[in-house]
Parts: C-alpha cells; sequence; structure tokens
C-alpha cells in the first residue's frame, strides 16, 4: 500500500471534483426542466404528443449514457450545416457535449418521475381545487407541482445519485473530471488500488451527502397521506 | 446502407458478432452477480454485526462508486494482482488476463449488488408465516428453502432482476474502454476507419434498443409464468 502516493494524488482528485460537481450540478438542473416539459407532454390527451413524449424517454433509458454522449460529441460535428450554425460554437466542447448528453438523460429519467408522482396525486385535491374557483392554471402551479415534487422526492434522490456515477462518462470524452484524473494517475504509477480507494471515498462521500440531504428534505417537507 | 453489408465491404458481420458479444458479456456478467448476490444476501440478512457490515459495505461500496471506476481497477489491478499470486510461485513474466473476463467480472460485481439488494428485499417481504409454517412441519432444510422460501422469493425478485439485467446490459458497452470488442468497441472501429461516427453510434444505439425492448418482452413472459399462482 503507497500511502505518500494517496496523500500526493489526494489533491489533483479533489480538484477535480469540482468539474465533477459543476457537471452534475449544470446537469441536474437542465435535466429537471426538460423532464417537467416532457412529463406535462405525457399527460397531454393528444395521442401523437403522448407517443412522442413516451418515445422520448423510452430511447434514452434503452440505450447507455456512452452511446448519447457519443453521438453528440462525436456524431453531431459530421453534420457540415452544423459546423455554420452558432450551435457549433457548444458542440465542438467536450465539455458543453457532456452536459447536453447528462441533461437529455436525466431529463428522460426525470420525466419518468415525475409523470407517476403527477398520476398518484388524489383527484380530491384536483377537484376541492376546481370547486374553490382556482383557475387551472394556478391548480396546476400552486397545488399539483408542489404535491409531486413531494412525492418524488425519494425516487429523485436515487437519480441524482445515479447522475453522480454517470458524469464519470466525462472522462470517455477528453474532461479531466474525478473519474478521468484518477483513471490518468493509474495508467502512470500502475497503483490502482491505492487511486480507486481515494476516488471511490470522494465519489462514497458525495453519495452520503446526498443521501442525508435527501431524507432531511422528506422529513421536512414530508407528505403524509 | 452499404456500410452495413455483410463479408469484405461492410461493417454487417463484424457489427453482428459484436452484438452477441454483448449479449455473452452481459449474461455472464448476469451470472456472477448472482454468485456474488448468493454470497452476499445471507451476511445482509445476518444477525451477526461484523458480517452484516461486511455485506452492507458491499452493497453500498459498489453502488455508490461509478462503474467506470471499477472497470479501471480491474482492467490495471486485475493483471497485477494475479502476477503478484505467480510471482509467489516463481513465475516472473508479463501475465495479460483476458479482456472477457475482466470485463465480465466487473460488471458482475457491479450487477451483483444491485440482485444482492433485490434478493435481500424480497426475502424480507416473504410472509413471517411461511417460514414458521414450514419449520413446525419439520421439513428438512433442503425442501424448506428450495421448495417453500426459493419459488415465493423469485415471484418478487423477477420484475426487479429484470431492471438488474437492464443496467447490466447498459454497463457493458463500458467495458469497450478496457478494448474488448462488443457493440461500442466495434461501432467505434468503425466509425474510425469509415469517418461516419453519426451513423455507426446511431446504430449503435439501435441495436442496445433492440436488445433491451427483447430482453424485456422474455422477461415479462418469465414474470407471468412465476406469478401464476397469484
Amino acid at each position: 500500500m503507497d500511502i505518500e502516493l494517496m496523500i500526493s494524488s489526494f489533491p489533483k482528485l479533489l480538484n477535480a471534483t469540482l468539474i465533477t460537481l459543476k457537471l452534475l450540478s449544470l446537469s441536474l438542473i437542465l435535466g429537471l426542466f426538460i423532464g417537467l416539459g416532457f412529463a406535462i407532454l405525457r399527460m397531454n390527451n393528444n395521442k401523437l404528443i403522448n407517443k412522442f413524449a413516451y418515445g422520448y424517454s423510452y430511447i434514452f433509458r434503452g440505450t447507455p449514457l456512452l452511446v448519447q454522449i457519443f453521438i453528440i460529441y462525436f456524431g453531431l460535428g459530421q453534420i457540415e450545416y452544423l459546423r455554420t450554425t452558432f450551435l457549433w460554437v457548444v458542440l465542438k466542447e467536450p465539455y458543453w457535449c457532456a452536459i447536453i448528453a447528462f441533461s437529455l438523460n436525466t431529463g428522460a429519467y426525470t420525466s419518468e418521475i415525475l409523470r407517476s408522482a403527477f398520476q398518484t396525486i388524489k383527484p380530491g385535491y384536483l377537484e376541492a381545487g376546481r370547486s374553490l374557483g382556482i383557475p387551472s392554471k394556478i391548480i396546476f402551479t400552486k397545488i399539483q407541482i408542489p404535491i409531486a415534487i413531494k412525492q418524488s422526492l425519494p425516487a429523485y434522490g436515487n437519480e441524482i445519485i445515479l447522475m453522480l456515477k454517470g458524469t464519470s462518462l466525462a472522462s470517455t470524452v477528453t474532461l479531466m473530471d474525478l473519474t478521468g484524473v484518477a483513471k490518468y494517475i493509474i495508467s502512470t504509477t500502475f497503483k490502482p488500488v491505492e487511486v480507486f480507494i481515494v476516488a471511490g471515498g470522494i465519489y462514497l462521500f458525495m453519495t452520503f451527502i446526498i443521501h442525508n440531504v435527501i431524507k432531511y428534505l422528506e422529513k421536512k417537507y414530508g407528505f403524509q397521506t | 446502407m452499404e456500410l452495413l453489408y455483410f463479408g469484405d465491404k461492410g461493417w454487417g458481420d463484424e457489427l453482428f458478432f459484436a452484438t452477441l458479444m454483448t449479449i455473452a458479456v452481459s449474461i455472464t456478467a448476469m451470472i456472477i452477480g448472482f454468485i456474488f448476490a448468493a454470497l452476499f444476501t445471507p451476511l445482509k440478512l445476518s444477525n451477526n454485526k461484523f458480517l452484516n457490515s461486511i455485506g452492507n459495505a458491499y452493497t453500498t461500496v459498489i453502488r455508490g462508486v461509478p462503474e467506470l471506476l471499477v472497470i479501471y481497477l480491474f482492467f490495471f489491478g486485475g493483471s497485477g494482482a494475479i502476477m503478484f499470486v505467480a510471482s509467489i510461485f516463481g513465475y516472473n513474466d508479463y501475465i495479460e488476463i483476458n479482456a472477457f473476463l475482466t470485463g465480465s467480472f466487473s460488471i458482475g460485481i457491479i450487477s451483483g449488488a444491485y440482485s444482492t439488494e433485490v434478493f435481500r428485499g424480497a426475502l424480507q417481504s416473504i410472509d413471517k408465516g411461511q417460514y414458521e409454517a414450514a419449520k413446525v412441519l419439520g421439513f428438512n432444510k433442503y425442501i424448506y428453502f428450495f421448495k417453500i422460501i426459493l419459488p415465493q422469493m423469485l415471484r418478487l425478485a423477477i420484475p426487479n432482476l429484470s431492471n438488474v439485467w437492464q443496467i447490466t446490459l447498459k454497463d457493458t458497452s463500458l467495458i469497450s474502454v478496457t478494448g474488448l470488442v462488443e457493440i461500442m468497441r466495434q461501432s467505434y472501429i468503425a466509425a474510425g476507419s469509415t469517418r461516419d461516427p453519426l451513423f455507426f453510434y446511431s446504430f449503435a444505439a439501435v441495436l442496445y434498443l433492440i436488445l433491451t425492448f427483447l430482453s424485456m418482452q422474455l422477461l415479462n413472459r418469465l414474470e407471468t409464468k412465476y406469478s401464476k399462482g397469484y
């Protein structure tokens, strides 16, 4: 066991953790909006819109995240037309490609979580709102959304942890996130166990924090039915 | 479309065999995962605090650390560990272990952690009366486990196990980083030599979608078969 290597690699890995956290937070925020949008589309009565939203979540949940990143990073650059538009500014950066892929992926999972949360809201709440003469827009924003958020907290906590692990794939498109730096140190020192312990420890610490924050939120906003 | 021709002209046959490789790795990993689950589920349910914490450490660490990191650990560490053992016996040359074995072993450990949780949950949700009734009737241990507990557990576990299968199938794409030629690696090679990454990666996505769709159909059938009595 090479303790010295573990100590010397710790600051490097901690530095890389910042990129991991940036990727995670940005893609979660974007993914939440995408997920909310598609969850609303899923509850639409129009069959075509409904099928479109279902297809989106089916495709993104049925294929590996790695394929999605590769299509966006390597694949989209191939389209000549895209290179001439302003989108190219975004798409030539691996950082933004990773964020687009992660947001679309977590958006698909989030839309499923939110949809099931919306569907389990007791009809009584909506009826109560309607009978009080509250306009349907306000029923949606002030009654349905808060209840759905509370009900989807446990599942969304799992999704955050899955996404944290998913950000490790950013290292495959040349980004030096926590896993990327860990791989670099392993391949230069050939001491995989030591680096795994340090990098894995940082990941576990983050999972632990996320888990407890969600637990706290669940208790605070917990919904007794 | 001629990119998909079989034979020398296209990549059809290569991609076909790569798909078979993905299926083979997934099934091997799933079986290795079941072996790990069989070892660790009793630990997680044990009353002994020490054994219990070993079981918990396994599932927590593996489910909290990215799959890619676990794969790197075994990819870089696997041959080192074997060479260390070999050097004790006086063999000092470089030993390279098979990419298929490293890949399915590392994915197997990951899927084992998920399977352990599934089996634990299923065993815990079997009615206590079933255990007591079996004991009272004086069945021996073999009948007790294989004829009474296991069939009931499988009914509860299969829906969740099909989720584990989906996760495992998608995780196999990650072992392309070790150089094993499965769907992802083959698409990478094909994309590199034809300079057509958009087509090949999209085709890889389609292949994965077909695999998940077909396996879901099969697993749903299994699910109805095992829940016949209910």
